[in-house]
């Protein structure tokens, strides 16, 4: 049990360019704290998200995904949020089927303004995650690595 | 550029990586040597050839370093770990381009928003700092050389918003020769300051000021004024917008109307008119809002106009002497191309209702600012004389009660900018015109900036009474001898230390300003972000303050922010002169993300076809391939996360590109083989 109590998850988040980027980058320049667990990528836009980038991060370590988005009705790229949306429950689904707790993959929408906001939801998912535990996925398939990577082409298909 | 450096014979790229202290604000948190060190040894085995850490990477110093490096190692690739990408990924970019090696084989990655600033855990900010340098590296081996995308800048410009930063905005742009268009949702331009009697801290005449800057608007060829219309509809990006501009239905024939206002005149409808007089005037159902209105054709109400409403009168079109009345006149839709937009839309002023226990609109003498602006004004519905609400009766005591809806935590954290040199300017005018005393109720006294401590000065000696205390509430439940038939304003005097009633004729409430009822919608419209108070966010708030995230979006005067006359003038001028930058290199170089279709990959499955909310993507029936029109793409790369085929790449965001960076932030590459490049 001192393995939990002492674990540190580590989450991987996606983030939009023009609206949860920045609002990462005005809770640092708010010097607003929030828990080192979480690991940034910039995309684009959160209709960029491919679902084989949050089963990557997954079958290579990361405890939990965390995908941002502008507000529904805010996308820079007029409505491909939306898009976003869409996969992501779908995406859900496919993991729950598979063993992996819906809570391991979030959505959250920030704003450019929402600084205070996504580093909330970001502790907040440090805290769930620590609950549920490591996630250890490689250890599953016994060192078969191949069975991720036909995990991620049977996600993508 | 990238040609003449070979990658070494064994094939891997060369990667620099060079850590930022930031002075403290990195360095304070994270052990940046340790990082640097970690990253040279163990990164050497993707690339990483040479790590530092240095003071400032940014200086001119920093840069150097850099630009050294590229040449006398040969470095392919560089990654700088440092501030946000949004703050100095051009100038590390340049650096690199300087040194000979094309700027997208450069990334900067955020070690100080998103680490030192954000965590206090040294051990902790360290590591994360490593992983993030990793996933960086692995990121960049990824990169290719790109060129940026040149579009073109389209010379005529919109100005949304005909208050004195549109105009001003105007102004410049049309005097610098170009065209410009100017959309204003009232039947004038003029907005605020033109309802203003006197404006400080020069106490000169508003309307002195303003209306010659409004008749050249009007007047101007290079302008082209479309009043009483408003934006429905913007298409393109920068450089190349098109906008669409619904025009009100005014029902006045523009061509034939001589401004005569005879209509006005004849018109037997009167109506309350809630915006220019604040509700305290009359204008007629047809109507100018004021005498110096530009342009001078007024607007039926259609609301309000008995011919409308009961199907008979057409009073004004009987007196027309050149018959330009017109009552079957529609709404028309309008398109035009526009290289640039200034949003320029104000601001709206706090409503003093929402604070019953100061009794606006239920207590007949308190008044808001915008009311008193216009009692004060000569040609406001009082010829300027300053009486209470029954009109006729002068006060002999008013009260300002300062920060009404500002500095509040249950309305507006915000300071409004302009209630204390507002609320000195109608403690003179009172003062000046009935010899009546005067409080002011203030938190604190603000006045920064050039002559406004001088103007505060000055009414201190005049003889105005000042109250430091937030106003508790305005009653007339009189309670002692002297309160009867008065307005109670119950006050902590703070410099006194005791709590005060205060008993006075009037009350003026200095309610705040507050982004516009519409500025969501406005600010969804044209693709702009707003902070959580409703007021548009500029680019950056010191260095680049009227630009927007959006390219081609600049914002100007109150939209911004809270802010007076000279700083809107001051914004509105900036931002035609970043307009007029762009308009005379007359194009502009665009990040190149953009997507695209590997033809020989792509099934025809279609399913990227319905993604793109910018048509870019066109299907060719006759070889059942997918294409996306870069001029058109935007580059959020939805549809490069939905091929199915893997057929569609986009530049700079590319699969490979953000697949190596999850790894390396996971730091799977520490047991990877080598790649060669």
């Amino acid at each position: 049990m001192s393995d939990i109590q002492t674990f540190e998850p580590v989450i991987i988040g996606f983030t939009c360019n023009w609206c949860s980027y920045r609002a990462a980058d005005l809770a640092g320049t708010a010097r607003i704290k929030y828990p080192p667990n979480v690991r940034l990528i910039r995309l684009m836009c959160s209709g960029r998200l491919d679902p084989t980038f949050v089963i990557k991060a997954l079958s290579g370590g990361a405890d939990g995904v965390l995908i941002t988005g502008c507000h529904p009705g805010e996308c820079h790229y007029i409505e491909q949020n939306y898009k976003a949306l869409r996969r992501f429950l779908l995406l859900r689904r496919t993991l729950a089927q598979m063993g992996i707790e819906p809570g391991r993959i979030k959505l959250v929408w920030a704003s450019a303004a929402e600084g205070v906001q996504l580093a909330a939801e970001i502790t907040k998912m440090v805290e769930e995650i620590k609950a549920l535990g490591p996630l250890n996925w490689p250890k599953w398939d016994n060192g078969h690595l191949d069975q991720t990577v036909v995990l991620q082409e049977e996600v993508k298909a | 550029m990238t040609a003449e450096i070979q990658p070494e014979s064994n094939g891997m790229e060369k990667i620099g990586v060079y850590v930022c202290h930031c002075g403290s604000n990195i360095a304070g948190t994270v052990d940046v040597a340790d990082v640097a060190k970690w990253a040279g040894k163990k990164l050497k085995g993707r690339g990483v050839v040479i790590a530092r850490d240095y003071k400032f990477m940014c200086s001119s110093l920093g840069q150097e370093l850099i630009e050294k490096d590229i040449k006398e190692l040969g470095l392919t690739r560089v990654v700088v770990a440092a501030c946000s990408p949004h703050l100095h990924e051009k100038t590390f970019r340049t650096a690199s381009e300087r040194a000979g090696l094309n700027p997208y084989l450069c990334e900067l990655v955020s070690i100080r928003e998103q680490v030192s600033w954000v965590h206090t855990d040294k051990v902790a900010a360290t590591a994360k700092s490593k992983a993030v340098i990793s996933g960086g590296v692995e990121r960049v081996i990824h990169h290719e050389p790109l060129e940026p995308l040149h579009v073109p800048i389209h010379p005529a410009t919109l100005v949304v918003g005909g208050g004195i930063a549109g105009i001003q905005s105007a102004l410049e742009l049309a005097d610098a020769g170009y065209q410009v268009y100017l959309v204003e949702r009232e039947p004038s331009i003029g907005g605020h300051m033109a309802q203003f009697d006197k404006t400080f801290p020069t106490l000169d005449c508003s309307a002195c000021i303003l209306t010659p800057k409004m008749v050249s608007v009007g007047m101007h060829p290079n302008i082209k004024l479309l009043s009483w219309s408003e934006v429905t509809k913007v298409d393109g990006y920068v450089g190349n917008f098109t906008v669409t501009i619904r025009k009100k239905a005014r029902y006045v024939n523009e061509e034939l109307c001589t401004g005569c206002a005879i209509c006005q005149e004849k018109c037997p409808k009167k109506v309350i008119d809630t915006v220019f007089e604040a509700g305290l005037g009359y204008r007629k159902a047809v109507y100018t809002p004021f005498p110096q209105a530009v342009p001078k054709f007024p607007v039926v109400d259609r609301p309000n106009c008995t011919y409308f409403q009961k199907g008979t009168c057409k009073a004004c079109e009987k007196f027309c002497p050149t018959g330009a009345i017109d009552f079957t006149q529609e709404d028309q839709y309008i398109t035009v191309p526009v290289g640039n937009i200034i949003l320029a839309t104000g601001y709206d002023l706090f409503d003093a209702r929402r604070i019953s226990r100061y009794g606006y609109g239920r207590l007949a003498n308190v008044f808001t600012s915008l009311e008193f602006e216009r009692l004060s004004n000569a040609a406001g519905p009082t010829n300027g004389n300053i009486v209470l609400r029954d009109g006729v009766t002068v006060p002999k005591s008013v009260g300002i009660v300062h920060c009404v809806g500002s500095r509040d935590r249950n309305f507006n954290n915000y300071c409004s900018v302009i209630c204390c040199m507002q609320g000195l300017k109608f403690a003179h005018l009172v003062r000046e015109r009935t010899g009546a005393t005067v409080y002011n109720f203030y938190i604190d006294m603000r006045t920064a900036f050039k002559g406004y401590d001088e103007f505060y000065q000055r009414f201190l000696e005049e003889g105005t009474l000042f109250v430091r205390g937030k106003v508790a509430e305005i009653t007339d439940a009189a309670r002692l001898p002297g309160e009867e038939g008065k307005l109670i304003v119950q006050v902590e005097d703070t410099l006194a230390g005791k709590q005060r009633r205060i008993p006075l004729d009037m009350v003026i409430l200095s309610a705040g300003l507050e982004p516009r009822f519409d500025s969501k919608e406005v600010a969804k419209l044209f693709g702009i972000s707003c902070s959580a108070d409703g007021w548009f966010i500029e680019k950056h708030p010191k260095l680049d303050p009227v630009a927007t995230m959006t390219e081609g979006v600049f914002i100007a005067g109150c939209v911004q922010g809270p802010k007076d006359i000279p700083a809107s003038v001051a914004q509105g001028a900036a931002a035609s002169a970043r307009v007029l930058g762009r308009i005379q290199q007359g194009e502009i170089a665009l990040e190149p993300v953009r997507a695209s279709v590997d033809e020989t990959k792509c099934s025809g499955c279609r399913i990227c076809n319905n993604l793109c909310p910018f048509n870019a993507i066109i299907f060719h029936e006759d070889r059942m391939v997918t294409e996306i029109n870069p001029a058109l793409c935007q580059g959020c790369g939805t549809c490069v996360a939905a091929c199915p085929a893997g057929a569609i790449s986009g530049t700079g965001f590319s699969n490979e590109q953000i697949l190596s960076q999850i790894e390396g932030l996971l730091l799977l590459n520490l047991e990877m083989e080598p790649v060669p490049a």
